[in-house]
């Protein structure tokens, strides 16, 4: 008996519909994201996670009532990441339901944001997202955060970045590899190992699953706590509940 | 009208217990931090998140006390997360925190680093995602859930109580701790059974319509 590791669907919800398409064949509206996130939860999902990827403020109202909506029908844990810039925010999306919110940017503008959120609304609704890319190969190899979809480098090592994150009160750490994000050829696992290695917190792995296996190596050889997945759940190649069966064959332990 | 109070008291977010609430039964859900108005409800919730110290300060804060101990011993009662800490004697938590004393227990932070003893891994805190609950005794909040179900736990703090009996159920995470506690009309428990799919709102609803008899 221990702690199941989680699988969770992603959805990018722009004003209030989900872009990156999603098709399943017997889904009414497969732009709603509330339909899509009632689907994944039959199928067992342990959490969803929405990005917003609202550019305005106005569609910003639109994503508050998707949560609420989401968070009348579905009983599993709602992240809502993107946009999220001040405490205002992070209570908005908590009030509409969520349970935690991705904070990303924001942080590595200000880190002392992610001090003060924990502290307002504690430390578990706090997931820090960090987007790396690996800038030096070899021996030692390293990873360094980068903002604007992974354009822009900071020059901040992603390792120190999660070790400083944890230290300013972040619960939880959702680390997408930016050179691996959209490829489908699986995880960066000497990345995803790095940093769960270096931090007490929980790992959410993201960036690069195409297939179950994926999604196992994820936790078996990064270690990840949970792994993070859209397109193979989004297109119907595999269903949340194929995936858990997939993991449960590789001796992880899953919730069924 | 029958009216099930959530006690809101500034500690986290209360409107996914609400809307859990809302979804077992008919009965009227109100959320509220009024003495007036929680005394006439016929049962109560007492959920929260967050620290322990600050939970106790805002409380007394709003003068919650009083109010929380005329309900503990009158009508079904069920606590959530910090509403289940709140309960025992005493919180390592924030330099070390007096609590309702309700329960004989301590609420301790999990080990750092946590290491699981048979398998030598080491553990995340905090205990973040779905871990099973094993009962300890038949209780009426378990009618329809089945022995070592799965729910969802967020939190570095967990309660050890003295008491063998008023553990309800047990989870292991590292060591074994009271993931859910009874004593006669309270029941109390560690997991979120608003954020735990069918078996949580089992949960739910088996408390909705409890006689409060353990």
């Amino acid at each position: 008996m221990s702690l199941a590791k989680r699988i969770i669907p992603c959805l990018d919800v722009d004003n209030g519909r989900v872009v990156k398409g999603v098709q399943f064949v017997d889904i009414r509206d497969a732009g709603d994201p509330v339909e899509i996130a009632r689907r994944y939860d039959e199928e067992g999902a342990d959490e969803i996670t929405f990005l917003d990827i609202t550019a305005s403020s106005d569609n910003r109202d639109t994503m508050v009532h998707v949560v609420e909506e989401m968070a009348s029908e579905v009983f599993i844990p709602l992240t809502v990441g993107g946009g999220i810039r001040e405490v205002a925010d992070i209570r908005r999306m908590l009030n509409a339901g969520a349970d935690k919110v991705a904070i990303n940017t924001a942080a590595v503008f200000r880190p002392e944001f992610v001090r003060e959120a924990s502290t307002k609304v504690g430390s578990q609704c706090i997931v820090v997202a960090i987007d790396a890319k690996q800038v030096e190969d070899g021996e030692n190899p390293k990873w360094e955060i980068f903002t604007h979809g992974g354009r822009k480098p900071t020059g901040i090592d992603a390792v120190e970045w999660a070790q400083l994150m944890q230290e300013y009160g972040a619960g939880e750490i959702l680390l997408t590899s930016m050179d691996r994000d959209g490829t489908k050829i699986g995880f960066d696992l000497a990345l995803t190992r790095a940093i769960c290695d270096a931090v007490e917190i929980p790992v959410i792995a993201s960036g690069g699953v195409g297939n179950l296996e994926h999604l196992a190596e994820g936790v078996l050889q990064g270690g990840a706590d949970a792994v993070l997945a859209a397109s193979i759940f989004h297109f119907g190649e595999y269903t949340v509940g194929q995936a858990k069966q997939y993991m449960a064959g590789q001796g992880i332990e899953v919730r069924l | 009208m029958s009216t099930i109070a959530v006690i809101d008291y500034g500690m986290g977010n209360l409107r996914s217990v609400y809307k859990a609430l809302e979804h077992v039964t008919d009965k009227r859900v109100i959320v509220s931090q009024d003495a007036a108005e929680i005394r006439a409800a016929e049962r109560v919730v007492f959920p929260g998140q967050g620290a322990i110290g600050d939970a106790m300060h805002h409380i007394n804060g709003l003068g919650l006390g009083g109010i929380l101990n005329e309900v503990f011993e009158d009508r079904p009662f069920l606590g959530i997360c910090l509403g289940l800490q709140a309960l025992v004697d005493h919180s390592e938590e924030d330099g070390g925190t007096g609590c309702f004393g309700l329960i004989p227990g301590t609420v301790k932070r999990f080990a750092s680093p946590l290491i699981e003893v048979d398998t030598g891994e080491r553990l995340k805190v905090p205990h973040m995602g779905w871990n099973q609950v094993s009962h300890r005794h038949d209780h009426p909040l378990w009618q329809g859930i089945e022995d070592n179900s799965r729910f969802y736990f967020v939190h570095s703090y967990y309660v050890a109580v003295s008491r063998p009996e008023d553990s309800a159920g047990v989870t292991h995470y590292g060591v074994d701790f009271t993931a859910a506690a009874a004593h006669e009309n309270v029941f109390a428990v560690q997991f979120h059974p608003e954020k735990s799919q069918h078996d949580g709102l089992q949960l739910l609803q088996n408390f909705v319509n409890w006689d409060g008899k353990p």
